[in-house]
This record gives C-alpha cells, sequence and structure tokens, in this order.
C-alpha cells in the first residue's frame, strides 16, 4: 500500500513543478511577444498616430473563438445573454490606458485586468506611500517606496497572466501623450488635477478617442464619458479652466477611501461597455454620487459644442498645437508654495523653539480647520481657522493681553502656523493689515 | 415660488455646509417668471455666507460649476434666461478633480 500511496503523491509533486514552470515559460512567452509588437508597430508607425488593433496580431481571436482556457476564465461572462462570446471576444482584442494608479486607477486596473481586456497600459510617475492604501487597493505594504506602475502593473499580471500589461512609469506630458494615447482604443481619466484632465481631454480629441473620466474628493465623486460617438468633450463642459482656489486635492481636503473605489469602478464598467460594445456608454450624461446620503443621480448634461475650442467646427487643435500647449498656465496651476510675506515676517521651528526655551511671550495661532487641529497641535497653541480669523480678530488681541499680563511684560509677539505654510502666511498678511504689526508665520 | 435648492462638490461650504434649502423666492412687481438670472442673485444675497467669488463670477457662475435645473444642465434650458416653476429643483455643482 505505502508503495501505491507513494506513486500519486510524486505525481502529484511532478504535476505542480510543471505547473510552476509553465507559468514560468507563459510569462516569458506574454513578455517575448510583447516586445515584438511593440518593435514591429515602432517599425510600422513612424509618429503617426492611428491605432494598431489586436487583433491584427492575434489570428484567434479574430473569428471569435475563444481558446478553450477562456471559455473557461470567462464564462461567467458567456453565459451572459446580453455580453456572450461577442462582448468577451471584443474585451479580449481591446487595448485601454489608464492615466493614474491611485484611487481611482486601483480598482479600475483589478477590473480590467480580471475581464481580459488585451492590452492594459499603465502611465503615472509617483511611487506608493502608506497614506495612500487606505483607498489605491491595487498595492501592497511591500511596494511602499516603489513604483506605481510597478506595482499595479504586478497586480494586474497575477491576477490575469493572459493579458498583456504595458507599464509607463512617467509622468505624462504633451512631449509623451500622443505617441502613448495612440496606441490604445480607449482611454480611463483616473488622475487627480485639473491641467492633466484638460491635456487628456484635448489629447482624446486629437486622437479621436473615448475619454471615461471619473473624479472623487470627500465624500462625492463625479463620473461620465467624453469624445464618445459626437458627445461632449471635457472642454464642451468646461471651456475655461475652475479658479485655482476651488481646486481641492485628495491630499489637502481628505476622502473617503471607499468614494474613489466606487466611482473607479464605475470607470472600469464605462470603458467595459465601449470596448465591449453592450449598453449604453454614459456619453452625455453625468453620474453624480454622494456618499454621505447614499445618493446617485444621473443628470443630462449638455451636447456637443460647435464653440468648443477642443472639439468644435472652427477648432484647430491639431497634434502640434497640443505639444505646444502649457496646460499649467493655463490652468494656472501650481505645486509650488506661495510666497506672500516678506522674509523678516518668518521666522525658522529652531528660532521659534528658542523662544520656547528663554520663556519668550507670544501667543500662537494655529489657522488650520478645527478638525485637522483635533488630529495633532503643538502645545499652548490657540485653534482660529483661516476662514473665521477675520471676524476673530478680538479674541487675538484677548490672548495678547493675558499673555502680557501672565508673563508681565508687553509686546508679546504672534506667531502663525498651518499645515504647508500657505494660509499661514496669508494669516500674517491679513493681521498686519490689522494693526497687528509683530505676527510672523512659522 | 417653492424650490429646492442643493449644493455640492464643495460649493455647500459657502452656505454653513448645508446642502439641500428649500427656499421660497417671491416675485417682484412687475416680474411675470422667475429666471435662473434673478435665482442667482438671489441666492448670493440670501445663502452665500462667505467667498461670493466661490460661487459666481459676473452675473453668472463662476468657471468649473456645473448648474442642473430638473436634472438638466441648463445649456440646455437657456442657461441665466432658464424660466423657472413651482416646486423646480436646481443643483449648483463644482467639479470635482481628485482622485
Amino acid at each position: 500500500m505505502a508503495s501505491h500511496s507513494e506513486e500519486p503523491s510524486t505525481i502529484l509533486e511532478e504535476i505542480k513543478a510543471l505547473k510552476a514552470q509553465k507559468i514560468d515559460i507563459d510569462a516569458r512567452i506574454s513578455a517575448l511577444e510583447s516586445q515584438l509588437r511593440d518593435t514591429s508597430i515602432a517599425k510600422q508607425l513612424p509618429c503617426n498616430g492611428s491605432c494598431p488593433s489586436i487583433s491584427t496580431v492575434d489570428s484567434n481571436l479574430s473569428n471569435n473563438r475563444l481558446p478553450s482556457d477562456a471559455i473557461y476564465r470567462y464564462s461567467r461572462h458567456l453565459l451572459l445573454p446580453s455580453f456572450g462570446v461577442q462582448g468577451q471576444s471584443n474585451l479580449l482584442k481591446s487595448s485601454m490606458l489608464v492615466v493614474g494608479a491611485g484611487g481611482l486607477g486601483s480598482p479600475a486596473l483589478l477590473y480590467l485586468a480580471a475581464c481580459g481586456v488585451g492590452r492594459i497600459g499603465i502611465v503615472d510617475h509617483d511611487v506608493v506611500e502608506l497614506n495612500n492604501m487606505h483607498r489605491q487597493v491595487i498595492h501592497t505594504e511591500a511596494y511602499i517606496g516603489k513604483s506605481k506602475v510597478e506595482s499595479a502593473a504586478a497586480a494586474c499580471r497575477s491576477i490575469n497572466s493572459t493579458i498583456e500589461v504595458i507599464e509607463y512609469r512617467e509622468a505624462l506630458r504633451t512631449s509623451n501623450a500622443l505617441e502613448i494615447f495612440s496606441k490604445y482604443d480607449l482611454i480611463i481619466d483616473a488622475t487627480d488635477n485639473v491641467p492633466s484632465r484638460y491635456m487628456i481631454n484635448d489629447c482624446c480629441v486629437v486622437l479621436k478617442k473615448p475619454l471615461v473620466s471619473g473624479a472623487a474628493l470627500g465624500l462625492e465623486g463625479q463620473l461620465t464619458v467624453y469624445n464618445y460617438k459626437g458627445g461632449p468633450c471635457y472642454r464642451c463642459l468646461f471651456p475655461a479652466p475652475p479658479p485655482m482656489t476651488a481646486c481641492q486635492r485628495c491630499a489637502d481636503s481628505g476622502v473617503l477611501g471607499v468614494v474613489p473605489g466606487v466611482i473607479g469602478t464605475l470607470q472600469a464598467l464605462e470603458a467595459i461597455k465601449i470596448a465591449s460594445d453592450v449598453g449604453e456608454p454614459l456619453s452625455g450624461r453625468m453620474l453624480i454620487f454622494d456618499a454621505l446620503s447614499g445618493r446617485i443621480r444621473v443628470v443630462k448634461i449638455r451636447g456637443q459644442s460647435p464653440q468648443c475650442e477642443a472639439c468644435g467646427e472652427k477648432s484647430a487643435f491639431t497634434p502640434e498645437k497640443f505639444r505646444d500647449f502649457d496646460y499649467e498656465k493655463f490652468t494656472q496651476f501650481s505645486l509650488s508654495t506661495l510666497n506672500l510675506i516678506s522674509e523678516d515676517s518668518r521666522i525658522s521651528c529652531k528660532e521659534y523653539n528658542e523662544k520656547i526655551s528663554n520663556g519668550e511671550a507670544h501667543v500662537l495661532i494655529d489657522v488650520r480647520p478645527a478638525h485637522h487641529f483635533d488630529i495633532i497641535s503643538l502645545p499652548n497653541s490657540l485653534n482660529i481657522p483661516l476662514s473665521s480669523l477675520d471676524s476673530r480678530l478680538s479674541e487675538v488681541s484677548a490672548a495678547l493681553k493675558e499673555e502680557e499680563a501672565r508673563k508681565g511684560v508687553t509686546g508679546a509677539c504672534i506667531y502663525t502656523v498651518c499645515r504647508r505654510g500657505n494660509d499661514s502666511q496669508r494669516a500674517v498678511d491679513l493681521l498686519h493689515k490689522h494693526g497687528f504689526n509683530s505676527a510672523r508665520t512659522l | 415660488m417653492q424650490l429646492t435648492l442643493e449644493f455640492g462638490g464643495g460649493l455647500e461650504l459657502l452656505c454653513n455646509s448645508v446642502k439641500v434649502h428649500k427656499v421660497n423666492v417671491d416675485l417682484t412687481d412687475g416680474e411675470e417668471n422667475l429666471t435662473m438670472k434673478r435665482l442667482l442673485s438671489w441666492v448670493r444675497t440670501n445663502l452665500i455666507k462667505e467667498r461670493p467669488e466661490m460661487f459666481m463670477k459676473g452675473d453668472t457662475v463662476r468657471p468649473g460649476v456645473l448648474v442642473l435645473v430638473n436634472d438638466c444642465d441648463w445649456e440646455l434650458s437657456g442657461q441665466l434666461d432658464t424660466t423657472l416653476e413651482e416646486k423646480d429643483v436646481i443643483v449648483f455643482i463644482s467639479t470635482l478633480h481628485g482622485g
């Protein structure tokens, strides 16, 4: 009996070893195929913007006959009467580019890889950080400090080894966008800032690619499809960029992790509908998600605008114009810090620490919002958010008087502090205008 | 005239963080109907508590704000000239850019 029971286990082990080898060999084959494809595409397309279809590369799929492993893997899709072999076959032949592997891109990529999109490109220049993990669910702790694209691509490949995943570990710029976009059927905007949104839209208009656009912030999300079968583009809706002060970011305003999760998942759904040619994509309509009230409303938005600067009748948005367009200037978007007040109205943390050690009379005003102050704050600081400082100046005067009485001196200074050093400058500016000339920012 | 006004995408912060406002806007003498233009100036006077420049620019909404009248983009109903009716729902929503 002993020798008999040993035999099947040896066989099982050999099967296991062979399967492991097979995975390695498959991965190597897929890498070589993609290498071959890239070089042949590069030869075919010196620089023009036409899109190579995967069907020209993979003759197996051209007659809609799915290989048996695909029939098994996607069986639950194939069983759907409204999706079926045709829908799945379309999906396997499709190619999609996800710009941004963050809160929106994470769930979108997971579903796109799982459902069998033939070729997925991922663009991002960022690295994974611990404070991303609560919403950017494609990344794992092991990838902290590493490229988001590398992390997301590895996750996609581990979900589905039969698809092609192409990594672009670089920022999207007008100089590389046309070339990258031209290799894909549709684009998914999963970015987090205004200039990128205009740039992605314009590039999609120039190359005539549909754009699935999602956004999330705080407890709200928005979703729509632009530039699809004569529908509006982003510029039809928003011809002029919003003022910079209206553009809050997740890093400043916060976001509940599951909110971009919902919107990113819906982006994958819209992309799948377009690629498989099933259903009605959300073009000319916008989905607005309010997580707190649990409400989703779908509203009708304007159609394509004949006056649109990007896609309108008289538009001259050529590849050349696109390459030369300065999106940061157009949206007045800058990540650099504010420089509102002079050097002598500033104080370094080290200098401030010395003043504390010397017991110098002063009042420290923390101008962040109250819920930020609740997270952590400096000892003995007074929280007056910038938005209400104007109406609470009497509290500043009172605090100064109290401090002077306590220390038995006159001329106590005011110091302001905030998160990034912008609001504290605005506060000093405001305090100076109201005669608090001793005010300095940390 | 009874109207429901809703603010979203951060615009609610300009009106004490209240998203839904059931309001009563009366026609002034000589006015036959209420237009969006009139409603905007009413909102600015009666609901916006801070930074009005974050809501309006000139006599219309600032760039980046979508206006929906009964779940429909106001571009389709005549923008500032849109005529409002009893129990209409008007949504002001700032576009989001985060992700």
